[in-house]
Order: structure tokens, then C-alpha cells, then sequence
């Protein structure tokens, strides 16, 4: 029995998972994003967790503090706490004024993510699970290294043998077992799935692409990853920008980068070709390419290329293929159209959206990672 | 399920050895338990406010959650624990070396002391252990009968009110409910009946309310002349609102916690001080072996850290107790002392007069926060204290140093400690616009009030009271009043 506080917890825990859920639509429509704190924990920030009263409002009212300067210095700088302040006996009765963050593992936000939009699991392609054998000590066996023996099993054998013979006397209860008592734990060879995926990120950079169209890319983009990731055991991600041409980039350039000039959607599609074929065997890997563009390619030449780089061999090696086409004041859509009229809206291979803002996020993944793919 | 353990060998000498220096100083206190715990324990303990059972709710596993993660206190360790019960329980930490076992008995017995002799606690429930369990078990039972979300969400509501007490109600010694924990269905539900009467003679009349005409004085207007002016918003809307009997119970339940707590928050600055100066005091007097006056700088320097943001309680307070006895021992105190004009004459001023340990006990036993600092706060104290009040810039956007004036470092120091550091509520009228709605009064001390707070805490209010409530404040020197009418919050005309 543990202590009851632990169901508190448990409680709390549950509550925030259902404010973040709650809150998820508002959160991703503001461009917030958890903050990942290494070893696989987000900090999300949950400030409508705490309880409402009658306070100051305190920007005005300041305070008073201990310390050198002169009237008009900052006195931003964190204090030092004290060790031991805070008293705790008290703990609970101070005002919870902090904005609260709380921990979360990617599984809890991605758990939520998937409630939220009902996403099923995804099924990754056929055969395509590289196949690894592990080891696990699950069972028991009669032979086996000292280091391996396992007491408890031994002894048990020898009192049943002893029991079973009559020497085992309940008054002097004294059990030795013999070689042949021994037992040792002993390896199950287990075969897991090891599931990798890639997911490839392609966007338009071109001037009409500006910086509200990148940050819907690049939240979608972060929930997108978020949900992946916990679907998959591994995970790469690539990225690559393009105007006329294409060059892949880090993630940092990726969502920095603006160009001007002309658009050429193929040059992306290329260049995802040929890291595909480069890095990724289609046969292990599960292949995620998302084009990222407000619509406007140079000529309809171009786009017909797309198509058949599509048809002839990302799609074949893919997943699927995701296109998000973001709203802006100067695309005119027109890829979406040509997409699809070549695929058809609803195509089982080609997923596209249209992401009309930011409000839009949301429904936009749910489109892309609905079908499970 | 054993968490603590009690003293023993090394340990408990160490206490024996402690107790004595205390009790030779003259320290009194009920006799004071200390339990061995491990790190998890004392925050488990720590987030029930140092009770081993609360009643059942998530914000207790939100500080656990808080403390267990290091988060509030960054790498700080909670070093003492320690509650006011008779007898005195007090934790101590496992894993802390000798010399901290040492330090936090000599702070404890402080802290014991001072809940024992200081006036603000004299009426506080000594057997609150029993109580706070007592209390576990009415709420669960609560939660079986009337679905956990129910009753918790309750809570939620309630605890929006916790901080609306009214001091003076500390010296009435009337903060225990009636209702036990078997006996609490015996009552007849009569507190709601004004309120309920009102409401359904309205509908009976249909909207017709505003034709309530002089005639005798209606329940209603009688209940109003009753609770104009009260500050102990959880005890009326106990008593009044039009709320089943288990909600009453509950809001009974959270008032006496609340009440019980709030010695603590009025004394913090005077506890604190006053513990830390007897820890201080006995180690370095008698127990510290002289192997350990590192280590002990080292903590005690760590407690006494100052911050530019905030006071540190336990350096102030430890500082002020200080310099009051030192001022007492050399005389440096009554009227002669303060109209001397000659001011080289009142540095060197000493009188053997040795009152001062006197003085500081008597001290401990009759003050509270803000008469501690009104009455001895000096000027020359501040300077030496270093310090300074700050305010926020917008045009630059950083809290910035404001002044070093004593005079205006003192009156915002008790403007922070004012009806313990929470603005003053009280109901104006419990029969608004002779409609039964509750109008509150925010008694403006030179401070706005946090708008959107205000505005989801009157919806919280709106819940338990069921009529719209207003309130009348001053934001940036305009008086305001604004209503929550159930739908929304919006100024009243």
C-alpha cells in the first residue's frame, strides 16, 4: 500500500492531461509548442490550473527586496534562494502564483494528441519491420553458469526431492540440494520489430511563402513529429527548402530560410528522390514525404514532372505522400487543383489538406494522420 | 505502511543532548516527537502541510509533484519540517549528516516554542492531526455518496475563497465546527432558508420582484443588517447560501484548515526569525563540535542568502531579534534614547540595562508580522539590511530599484504584510438592489486587485451564492464596480 497522496497525484495528473486536451485547439492554434527537455520529457506550460482569488495584481505593486544598486537598476536578476526556505509546514497554504509548467513524456502528449483526433495507430507497411532478436532471461533451465544459478528455484527442487524420498525432516529442516537440483535462468530468444521511419519535410521558400505560412509548417510540422515519433521505434528527419532549386538543410535553416524567385515543385521532389534511394531502403524503412507550399508552381510543365516523380517513385516508396498547401494572400492554389485532379481528393496514397490558418492546424494533421498510414 | 521511524542511538542522544540546551535557554514547548523519514516522505509530508492525512484532492498531489521534482525549490533540499500539533511532530531527513540533524532539532525546538507562547496561535487546535484525519474520512465518505468530481470540483470552488478570513476571528476561539463526523446529517437543513424563501416567493410572483415594498423588514433585509461588514466570506456563505448540507459541511471543513494556517502566515517573518536565531544560538554556544563550524556556516549562510526580489523572513527576522536584544541589553531603547538629537551621542549610547533576552521572549509571545516590523523596523536597521524597494517600469519593462527611504520601505513592508499579504474583502450587502445579491467590498489600501482573477473567483462565488455577485474596488483611483451575473463580468453602471 502506498501512501494515499500518490492517488493525488495520480489525480492531478489526470486533470492536467484532461486541461491539456481541453486546451489543445487554443494551444496549437497560438503556436505553442512544449518544450522538450531532453530525455523524452515536454514541459507544457498550464497556467489555467490554478485556483482563482482575490489578489493584487502584482506588476504594479512591486516589492521589496535585499541587495546593492541604485535606484533604477534591474533588479531582474535571479536572487540566489536561500536553502531551506520555503517553509514546508506550510506548503500548500502559499499563494500558487507560478505559472505552472508540468512534465510530460512524449508518449502522454502524443496519447493526448491521438484522443483529441482520434488518430489510429498506424499500421507500419508489410514486411517492411527490420526483424531483431533479443535476449531476455524469462526462463529456467537445467544447466547454465554459477552466475545464472537461481536459489530459490534450486533450493525448491531439492526440499521436493528430499520430501519425495523421505529425508527431508520438518524438525531439523536442513536442504541440500544436489547437482542435478540446479537451476539457472536461462534466455528467451524473442523476435521484436524494429520499426524506423523517415519522414522527409519539403517547403516552398519562395517570397509569396512568409513568416505566418512558416510558423503553421512548423507547428504542424512539431505535432506531426510528436505523433511519429511515438509510433516509431526510430526516427530521421529531413529537411530540405526549395525555390527554383532544392538543397537540403537543417532544421534550424529550414523554418529560417526565405528566398525570392521562381518556383520549381520538382526540384524538391527530386532531391527527395534521390536521399530516398541514397539512405532509406524502402523495404526497412517507413517513409514519410511532406511538400509544404502555398500552391503557386512555375508552369504547369513542372508540375507534370511532380506527378510522374510521384507516381514513378516516391509514392511507390512511401507510406504515402503528404502535400499541405498553406493559405497566403498571393498563391493562387493551384497545386492542390492539379494534385487533386490527377489523384482525386480523396486518394489512398495522396494525402492533401489545406491548411487555412493557423485555427486550422489542428484539422489539418487530423487529415494527414487520420487514414493511419 | 511505516514511513517514519522514530529517534534512535546516535540520533536520539543527539536530540537528549539538544532538548537540554533548549530547555536551559528557557525555551517551552509541548513535548516535540521527531521521525526519520526518507526524501519522498518529507515531501509527501510536506505537500499535506506536514500532516500524514488531508482529505482526498489533486492539489496536494500537485505539490508533491512540485516538491518530489525539485522544482519550486530548485536544488534546495527541505531541511525541516516541522507541525503544530501537542504533542510537536517534526521530520527529519535520513540521509542529512550529523551537523544538520543538529541544526534542524535546535530550529525545530524554536518553532515549538513559538507555537506554544505566541498569541496568534493560543486558540489553534492542538489535536489537529485527529482533526485534519477526521476530516479525510467526512470527505471521502462525501466522494462515495455524491461522486468524487462532484465533491472535488466543490472543493475548487471553495478554495477560491480560502484566503477571504477575518483575523480577529483567531481571538474569538470559534473556528471548530459544530458537526462531527458521525453526526452530520442530525441537522436539519434550516441556513439556506432566507436566501431559498426569497427565490421562491419570486417565483411564485413571477418577475415581479421589484414591487417588495416597505412594509416589516424582509428575512432578507434583516440578513443584511446581520452580515454587513464581515470579513469571514467563508463562514457566510456557510451560513447562508443556499447550499446542501454536505457543501456547508465542506466549506466548514476547508474554514477551520484555513484558520488554522493562517497563525503561520501572520507569524512568518517572527517564526522564522525566532527559530533561526535559537539554531543559531545553540549551536554555535554549545553543540557544534568545532570539526562542524564549516559545514554550519555553510548551511546557515545559505539559509540567511538574501535576494533582490525578495525579503529573506528568516534573515530579517533573525537580524531584527538581534538587534532588539542588543538594543535592550545597552539601553538603546524608551525616550530618553529616542529624543537624543546628538547623534554621535546615541551611537556611542550603552547602558548595562541586559533586558534583552527578556525582551525578545516577551516579544515572541505578543506580536505578529506587522507589529513586529511597525514597532521595530529602524531606520538604521533598514540601511544596514541594505535595503530597497522596486517597482515595476513599463517603459523599460523590468522591476527596477525604486528607493531607499526608510520610510517608504517600511509602509511597503506592511503593506505587504496587511491582513496577511491578501486584499480585504468584506460583504457590503447581502441583499443588493434588494434582490438578494451579494455585493462585496474591496477595502482599497492603495493596491488594485488582479482583475482576472477577481472576475473567476466572483464566478466561483456566483456558484455558491446563486444570485449575481458585485463587487466595488478602485482600479487606477476610480472607483469601480463590477458584476458577475452568471454570465459574465462586466462593469456595473
Amino acid at each position: 500500500m502506498d501512501h494515499p497522496i500518490k492517488r493525488d497525484h495520480a489525480r492531478f495528473r489526470k486533470i492536467i492531461k484532461g486541461k491539456v486536451r481541453d486546451n489543445l485547439r487554443k494551444y496549437i492554434a497560438g503556436g505553442e509548442m512544449p518544450i522538450p527537455k531532453g530525455n523524452g520529457q515536454f514541459k507544457v506550460p498550464m497556467p489555467s490550473i490554478n485556483t482563482p482569488r482575490f489578489r493584487f495584481g502584482d506588476k504594479s505593486q512591486g516589492g521589496t527586496g535585499q541587495g546593492d544598486g541604485q535606484p533604477g537598476d534591474p533588479v531582474d536578476g535571479q536572487g540566489e534562494p536561500g536553502e531551506g526556505q520555503g517553509e514546508p509546514g506550510e506548503a500548500g497554504e502559499q499563494e500558487g502564483e507560478k505559472a505552472l509548467d508540468v512534465e510530460m513524456s512524449l508518449d502522454e502528449l502524443a496519447s493526448i494528441l491521438g484522443d483529441e483526433l482520434a488518430l489510429p495507430k498506424i499500421e507500419p507497411k508489410g514486411k517492411k519491420n527490420m526483424e531483431s532478436t533479443v535476449d531476455r532471461y524469462t526462463s529456467i533451465g537445467t544447466v547454465g553458469p554459477d552466475s545464472l544459478k537461481h536459489y530459490k528455484r534450486s533450493f525448491k527442487e531439492a526440499l521436493k526431492r528430499q520430501i519425495a524420498m523421505g529425508t527431508y525432516d520438518p524438525n531439523n529442516p536442513v536442504v541440500v540440494p544436489i547437482k542435478s537440483d540446479m537451476r539457472y535462468r536461462a534466455s528467451n530468444s524473442k523476435i521484436e520489430f524494429e520499426n524506423s521511419a523517415v519522414v522527409i519535410y519539403m517547403m516552398d521558400v519562395s517570397g509569396s511563402m512568409g513568416d505566418e505560412q512558416k510558423e503553421i509548417v512548423r507547428t504542424e510540422s512539431f505535432w506531426i513529429n510528436l505523433w511519429l515519433k511515438s509510433q516509431y521505434k526510430d526516427i530521421e528527419i529531413r529537411y530540405i527548402i526549395h525555390d527554383a532549386t532544392a538543397k537540403e538543410v537543417d532544421e534550424d535553416t529550414f523554418f529560417r530560410t526565405r528566398e525570392s524567385g521562381g518556383t520549381l515543385i520538382s526540384s524538391a521532389f527530386k532531391l527527395c528522390k534521390e536521399i530516398i534511394d541514397a539512405d532509406y531502403n524502402a523495404d526497412e524503412w517507413n517513409i514519410y514525404p511532406f511538400h509544404f507550399s502555398d500552391g503557386d508552381n512555375w508552369s504547369a510543365e513542372d508540375t507534370k514532372v511532380c506527378v510522374d516523380l510521384l507516381k514513378s517513385s516516391i509514392i511507390p516508396n512511401s507510406n504515402a505522400f503528404f502535400y499541405g498547401q498553406v493559405e497566403s494572400r498571393y498563391g493562387s492554389g493551384q497545386f492542390y487543383k492539379d494534385l487533386s485532379k490527377e489523384f482525386g481528393e480523396k486518394h489512398e496514397d495522396v494525402i492533401l489538406s489545406k491548411i487555412k490558418n493557423k485555427d486550422a492546424i489542428l484539422d489539418s494533421i487530423k487529415e494527414f494522420l487520420g487514414p493511419g498510414k | 505502511m511505516e514511513r517514519t521511524k522514530p529517534l534512535s542511538g546516535e540520533l536520539a542522544k543527539l536530540r537528549d543532548e539538544v532538548l537540554g540546551y533548549a530547555l536551559d535557554y528557557g525555551l517551552d514547548f509541548y513535548p516535540v516527537v521527531f521521525e526519520v523519514c526518507d526524501y519522498d516522505t518529507v515531501c509527501i509530508l510536506a505537500a499535506n502541510g506536514g500532516f500524514p492525512t488531508r482529505y482526498p484532492h489533486w492539489r496536494f498531489g500537485l505539490e508533491y509533484d512540485r516538491l518530489a521534482k525539485g522544482n519550486t525549490y530548485g536544488f534546495q533540499k527541505i531541511y525541516e519540517l516541522v507541525i503544530n500539533t501537542d504533542p510537536c511532530y517534526a521530520y527529519l531527513l535520513s540521509s542529512n549528516r550529523y551537523v544538520d540533524q543538529k541544526l534542524v532539532m535546535a530550529h525545530v525546538y524554536g518553532h515549538a516554542d513559538f507555537f506554544k507562547n505566541n498569541a496568534w496561535f493560543r486558540h489553534t487546535d492542538r489535536r489537529m492531526m485527529d482533526v485534519m484525519a477526521n476530516h479525510g474520512t467526512k470527505i471521502r465518505r462525501y466522494m462515495d455518496r455524491y461522486g468524487q468530481d462532484t465533491v472535488e470540483e466543490f472543493i475548487d470552488t471553495i478554495l477560491s475563497f480560502e484566503n477571504l478570513l477575518d483575523v480577529n476571528v483567531l481571538f474569538q476561539g470559534e473556528v471548530k465546527q459544530a458537526t462531527s463526523a458521525d453526526e452530520e446529517y442530525e441537522h436539519k437543513d434550516e441556513r439556506s432558508q432566507v436566501l431559498r424563501s426569497f427565490m421562491n416567493s419570486k417565483m411564485a410572483r413571477g418577475e415581479a420582484d421589484e414591487d417588495v415594498v416597505e412594509r416589516k423588514k424582509t428575512p432578507l433585509e434583516l440578513l443584511d443588517d446581520e452580515v454587513r461588514g464581515t470579513r469571514d466570506i467563508m463562514s457566510f456563505l456557510m451560513q447562508h447560501a443556499p447550499i446542501e448540507e454536505w457543501q456547508a459541511d465542506v466549506i466548514g471543513i476547508l474554514r477551520e484548515e484555513a484558520y488554522y494556517f493562517l497563525p503561520q502566515r501572520m507569524t512568518k517573518i517572527m517564526n522564522e526569525g525566532w527559530a533561526s536565531y535559537w539554531h543559531s544560538k545553540i549551536l554555535t554556544k554549545k553543540a557544534l563540535n568545532s570539526s562542524e563550524i564549516i559545514d554550519f556556516a555553510d548551511i546557515h549562510s545559505g539559509v540567511m542568502a538574501m535576494s533582490k526580489q525578495n525579503i529573506n523572513p528568516y534573515k530579517i527576522g533573525i537580524e531584527l531579534m538581534r538587534d532588539i536584544e542588543y538594543r535592550w541589553d545597552t539601553g538603546k531603547f524608551g525616550k530618553e534614547y529616542q529624543e537624543c538629537t546628538n547623534l554621535q551621542e546615541k551611537e556611542n549610547w550603552h547602558i548595562e540595562t541586559n533586558q534583552g533576552r527578556e525582551k525578545i521572549f516577551e516579544v515572541r509571545r505578543t506580536h505578529n508580522d506587522i507589529t513586529f516590523i511597525d514597532e521595530f523596523f529602524t531606520e538604521e536597521f533598514c540601511n544596514r539590511m541594505q535595503l530597497f524597494t522596486y517597482k515595476y517600469n513599463s517603459r523599460t519593462g523590468r522591476n527596477e530599484i525604486e528607493t531607499r527611504d526608510f520610510k517608504e520601505i517600511k509602509s511597503k513592508l506592511l503593506n505587504q504584510l496587511t491582513n496577511f499579504g491578501s486584499p480585504i474583502i468584506e460583504v457590503e450587502s447581502a441583499n443588493h438592489k434588494n434582490r438578494g445579491e451579494l455585493l462585496l467590498r474591496h477595502v482599497h489600501q492603495g493596491v488594485d486587485l488582479d482583475l482576472t482573477q477577481a472576475s473567476d473567483t466572483m464566478a466561483n462565488i456566483y456558484k455558491v451564492w446563486k444570485r449575481p455577485v458585485s463587487i466595488e474596488t478602485v482600479v487606477e483611483d476610480k472607483r469601480i464596480r463590477y458584476i458577475f451575473d452568471g454570465l459574465e463580468f462586466k462593469e456595473d453602471k
